[in-house]
C-alpha cells in the first residue's frame, strides 16, 4: 500500500498491513496524533486495509507556543 | 465500529467519551460541545461583535465554520507573519475559506505594516520565534479588535493547546501565566475580552471536523515550530492519553474548575498605557514596542553594515 506522510509531504510503500491499527503500530505512531484518511473518508483503527490502498497519515498536532 | 447515535459505520472514535460517531453525528457532536462551552462560560452575549483570530490552520477555520453554523456572525483577522511559503499558503487558505462563505477577513501584514517579520524579530531579540510570534499576535489581534470596535476576540485554541500550555506552565511553575490561563479573559482598559470556545474539543477532533466538512487548511507545519517544546508536550500527552483516555481533558478541567482560582488571588496586575503606543501594559513601554524597537534597530544595523 502507499502511505502518504506529511510535515513534510512524502510517500512510503508498505506490504501486508491488515488494519489501520497495525499500520500505526508499524510506524510507531500514536492514534491520537494522526488522522488516517483514504480518499474522502476517515478510517477508524479497526478498518481493514489492502495492498492497493492509498492512505494519508495526517498529523493533527500543530501550533507551538502562542 | 458503529456510530453511538445511529449505528451506521463510524468515521471517528473518541475514546475519552467512550463514543464512536458517523460523519453527521460527529459534526453535530462537535458543534454541541462548542455551544455548551460558550454557554457554560457565558462567553458571548447577544449582539456581541465577534472577531476571530484566523491562522489558516484547522482550528481557526473549523471554529469559524462552527460559530457560523451556530448562528453567530463572526469577522476574521489574519496576521501575516512573514514566514515565507508557510505564511503565503496559510493566507490563501484563509482567504479562500472566507470568500467561499462570504465572510469578512481583515489581513494585517507584519512586515508591511510594522516593518519586520517573525524570524527577524526572533533573531534581533534573542527570543524563540514562537515567543516573538505569540507576543506580536496577542498585541496586533487585540489592537485590531479595539480599533474595530469589537466586543470579543475569539481564539481557536483547542483542548490539546490548553493542556500542553498548562503542562508547560506547571513544569515551570509560571504563576503569572497560570493566573492568566482561562477560557474567558474579561475586557480591561484597552484589552478586548478574549474567549476560547474550542477548549473541550481535542486537536484530533478539530482536524477531523475540518476534513469531514471539506475545509482546506494548512496541513504543513510552520518551519519555526521544529522541536517546539509545546508540540513535544502534546506528543507526550497523547501517549498518556492512549493509555488513559480522558487524561488530557481531566488535567485541564481539574485546573479550570478547581486549580486556577488559587493562582488568581490578589487580582490582575495594574495596567497603564504604553508610553510609545498607548496599549495597556504593566511596564512603561509595552513588550511589543520593545520587540519592535530592537528588531528595527537590528534591521537598520544590518542594512548599513
Ligand atoms: S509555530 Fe511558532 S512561529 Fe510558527 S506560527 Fe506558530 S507560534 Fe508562530
Ligand atoms: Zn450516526
Ligand atoms: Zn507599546
Amino acid at each position: 500500500m502507499k502511505v502518504i506522510l506529511r510535515q513534510p509531504r512524502r510517500e512510503i510503500e508498505l506490504e501486508g498491513v491488515r488494519r489501520v491499527r497495525d499500520l500505526l503500530k508499524r510506524l510507531d505512531i500514536v492514534a491520537e496524533s494522526v488522522l488516517v484518511i483514504r480518499g474522502d473518508e476517515l478510517l477508524t483503527i479497526d478498518e481493514p486495509l489492502s495492498d492497493d490502498d492509498v492512505v494519508e497519515l495526517r498529523p493533527v498536532i500543530s501550533g507551538g507556543a502562542r | 465500529m458503529k456510530c453511538r447515535v445511529c449505528r451506521e459505520k463510524a468515521v471517528i472514535q473518541i475514546r475519552r467519551h467512550n463514543a464512536n460517531f458517523c460523519k453527521p453525528h460527529f459534526i453535530a457532536h462537535v458543534r454541541r460541545q462548542v455551544e455548551r462551552t460558550i454557554a457554560d462560560y457565558s462567553m458571548i452575549a447577544p449582539g456581541d461583535r465577534l472577531l476571530l483570530g484566523v491562522s489558516g490552520g484547522k482550528d481557526s477555520l473549523a471554529l469559524w465554520d462552527i460559530l457560523t453554523e451556530l448562528g453567530y456572525r463572526v469577522d476574521g483577522v489574519y496576521l501575516h507573519l512573514g514566514i515565507g511559503e508557510y505564511s503565503s499558503d496559510s493566507l490563501r487558505f484563509s482567504q479562500t475559506f472566507a470568500e467561499e462563505r462570504g465572510l469578512r477577513l481583515e489581513v494585517v501584514d507584519l512586515p508591511a505594516d510594522y516593518g519586520f517579520s517573525v524570524p527577524e524579530a526572533a533573531r534581533a531579540s534573542h527570543r524563540t520565534a514562537c515567543s516573538a510570534c505569540g507576543l506580536s499576535k496577542r498585541y496586533i489581534l487585540n489592537r485590531v479588535a479595539v480599533e474595530g470596535g469589537y466586543d470579543t476576540l475569539v481564539m481557536g485554541h483547542n483542548l490539546d493547546d490548553e493542556a500542553a500550555t498548562l503542562f508547560s506552565n506547571v513544569l515551570q511553575w509560571n504563576l503569572e501565566y497560570l493566573a492568566r490561563q482561562h477560557p474567558v479573559l474579561p475586557a480591561a482598559d484597552g484589552l478586548t475580552k478574549k474567549i476560547k470556545p474550542l477548549i473541550r474539543v481535542a486537536e484530533r477532533e478539530t482536524a477531523a471536523y475540518a476534513v469531514l466538512s471539506g475545509i482546506e487548511y494548512e496541513v504543513e507545519e510552520c518551519p519555526m515550530a521544529a522541536g517546539n517544546t509545546i508540540n513535544r508536550y502534546k506528543e507526550w500527552l497523547n501517549r498518556l492519553e492512549e493509555e488513559s483516555p480522558g487524561i488530557k481533558a481531566q488535567f485541564l478541567k481539574g485546573f479550570l474548575d478547581r486549580g486556577s482560582k488559587a493562582f488568581r488571588e490578589g487580582g490582575p496586575p495594574e495596567l497603564v498605557a504604553c508610553e510609545s503606543c498607548g496599549s495597556p501594559t504593566t511596564g512603561a513601554v509595552c513588550a511589543f514596542c520593545r520587540l519592535r524597537d530592537v528588531t528595527l534597530v537590528e534591521i537598520r544595523r544590518r542594512e548599513t553594515a
